[in-house]
């Protein structure tokens, strides 16, 4: 990690310390990591005012989130952080599985062109937590951060929220309408309301490496089940950035955690992947347990819960981090639009049933994975084992290996926020699923994109449309009391006229 | 031209293979091994049956079998 991603940011006391009183904040955002950050940013960019309040004054070390999916780089390409993502990522697409030291199949993420985003990039959470923090500085005036400042307790007013924040310098108390809950696993303000996190742990530890060395290894997520050259159950190999790599040992529920977290033994497995040639350094290492756990519903009266606090995964798939970004995508419009009266509070009853189907998705997916890494019976271990031997001659075997299903956007088709369609659209994009990207050409001749062009408002995007159907779209937004910002995008090739 | 049935190679489940996965573990959960192998016995049987095609069962039978034995022997 570079020096500047390690600097601590500056405390400043708060101004209710000194004496101020009387305030009524629109919006706190609790925690500063990813997912707060993003809300942040994005309620900034629709003209929402917030106070982000975070217990530390550094970004995350160590090994936490690495890869970042396609709809999830779309989203911080709207907030102004994507390009720079990219620019430092290792971009891939293309993931393969091996059993012992056979290559079983690989599958592409990004079969289709044509799209900004690369379908997957791996960029250590402390870069993305860094970049937020300098676009957030970017709107002085619309978002305060205050570092060490932790949130101590809460609760719900009738039309406000109450939060009771502890500093350096004593505590004081913050009146907000309306408070985004991303404090992550261990959420202080979920344990406020006393709200129960429901799950499970899953029964096996893992050691997580993340190792510095030269090596002309492919930028691929590679994964191996019951590898050949380590006696760990499986091992799955990333490419960071800086010529860092991570890499995940599976050691059983059995394994000694403290002889296994040994430098020495580190070293020792570390060198079994990489071979006898290659010098390394061991950046960061540590064992994990992972658990599935959520809430039951995210919004709680005034307080809205999004990210880790709102619910957890293991990491085999990518969901966590993802899952989290897209909460804020999901959530940020609608609240501005209610913070500005031009919605009722009933439209945030939508982020709560839409995001609740996503992590039910994540946590179906991610909980698939782990049991088919860690089967618990003997007969769960004979089945995946057949899967794994059949896996070499038989396709359809290999749709069954599990090392992983890999972050994707939830489809909300049939849920009773999204409006079905009259009419049967030809090809994936149904109503509830994310747009897909494709490259454009502006009237000035300049390359651009769908994505980019519709940004983040509302966007009518309309083909072979005749200028009495714009008129009339118009006309039906003003009948409809619409106060929404509404665009027509219309291709130049169907251009009334063209 | 009189097709041969031939035993599936290619995913049956149109992409929801992790769904059958998922419902076949699902189906031993609780089950102590002699169980769960009588319940295996009587799905084979039940799915055999469904089949009903015995050249199919019958190359099903050697490649599962021959991956026993090769295992077996390793
Ligand atoms: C080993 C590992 C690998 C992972 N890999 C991936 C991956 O590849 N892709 C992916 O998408 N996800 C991954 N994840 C998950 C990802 O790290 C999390 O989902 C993500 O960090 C969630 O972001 P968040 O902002 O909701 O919470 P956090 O990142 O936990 O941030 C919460 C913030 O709130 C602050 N806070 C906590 N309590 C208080 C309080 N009382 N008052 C004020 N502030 C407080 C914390 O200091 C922190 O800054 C991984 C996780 C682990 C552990």
């Amino acid at each position: 990690m570079d020096g500047q991603e390690l600097e601590a940011f500056a405390y400043h006391t708060p101004p209710e310390i000194r004496g101020r009183k009387g305030v009524q904040h629109p919006v706190v955002i609790v925690g500063a990591g990813p997912v707060g950050l993003a809300a942040a940013i994005d309620l900034a960019l629709h003209g929402v005012r917030c106070i982000v309040l975070d217990d530390n004054d550094r970004v995350s070390a160590g090994s936490r989130a690495i890869c970042w999916a396609k709809r999830t780089l779309e989203i911080f390409d709207r907030l102004g952080v994507g390009e720079r993502m990219v620019a430092k990522g290792v971009t891939w697409q293309v993931g393969r599985v091996y059993h012992r030291d056979e290559e079983l199949y690989s599958f592409d993420l990004l079969p289709e062109r044509g799209h900004k985003m690369p379908a997957f990039i791996n960029l250590q959470q402390y870069y993305v937590e860094h970049y937020l923090v300098a676009r957030a500085a970017q709107f002085p005036d619309l978002i305060e951060i205050r570092w060490k400042n932790e949130l101590v307790g809460l609760r719900q007013a009738e039309r406000s929220v109450l939060l009771e924040v502890d500093t350096p310098d004593g505590r004081y108390e913050l009146e907000a309408l309306w408070v985004l809950a991303a404090d992550g696993a261990r959420s202080a303000a979920r344990r406020a309301l006393g709200l129960e996190f429901a799950g499970h742990v899953f029964e096996e530890k893992f050691l997580i490496a993340d190792v510095r060395m030269r090596a002309d290894y492919p930028s691929d997520r590679r994964f191996w089940f019951q590898p050949t050259f380590d006696p760990a159950e499986s091992v799955l190999i990333h490419r960071q950035p800086d010529e860092i790599f991570r890499i995940d040992f599976q050691l059983g529920w059995d394994a000694d955690t403290e002889a296994e977290r040994q430098p020495a033994r580190v070293m020792e497995r570390v060198r079994h992947v990489v071979g006898p040639n290659v010098k390394f350094e061991l950046e960061w290492c540590s064992i994990y347990t992972f658990q599935c756990a959520r809430l039951e519903r995210f919004v709680h009266g005034r307080v809205l819960f999004v990210g880790d606090s709102a619910h957890v995964v293991s990491p085999f798939g990518a969901r966590g981090g993802n899952g989290g970004i897209q909460d804020v995508d999901n959530l940020c419009w609608k609240l501005a639009l209610v913070l500005q009266s031009r919605a009722p509070e009933a439209l945030l009853e939508s982020y709560d049933c839409e995001r609740v189907r996503a992590c039910e998705e994540n946590i179906r997916h991610s909980s698939r994975t782990t049991r088919f890494m860690t089967p618990k019976t003997p007969m769960e271990r004979q089945l995946r084992d057949a899967v794994l031997a059949l896996a070499r001659e038989f396709p359809f075997a290999r749709t069954l290996v599990n090392s992983g299903r890999l972050s994707r956007p939830c489809s909300l088709a049939g849920l009773s926020s999204i409006v079905a369609d009259e009419a049967a659209v030809a090809g994936s994009m149904a109503p509830g699923t994310a747009c897909a990207d494709a490259p454009l050409v502006r009237t000035d001749g300049g390359p651009t994109w769908l994505l980019e062009s519709i940004g983040g408002d509302f966007t009518v995007l309309t083909f072979a449309a005749s200028a009495a159907e714009l008129g009339r779209l118009e006309g039906e937004q003003r009948a409809a009391g619409l106060d929404l910002p509404l665009r027509v995008l219309v291709p130049a090739a169907t251009r009334p006229g063209a | 031209m009189s097709a041969v049935t031939r035993l599936r190679r290619e995913d049956g489940f149109a992409g929801a293979g992790d769904d059958f996965y998922a419902a076949l573990l699902e189906a031993h959960e609780g089950l102590c091994d002699v169980e769960s192998a009588g319940l295996n016995a009587r799905l084979v049987l039940l799915l055999g049956n469904h089949i009903g095609d015995l050249s199919v069962i019958r190359e099903a039978l050697s490649v599962a079998r021959a991956g026993v034995s090769r295992e077996g022997k390793s």
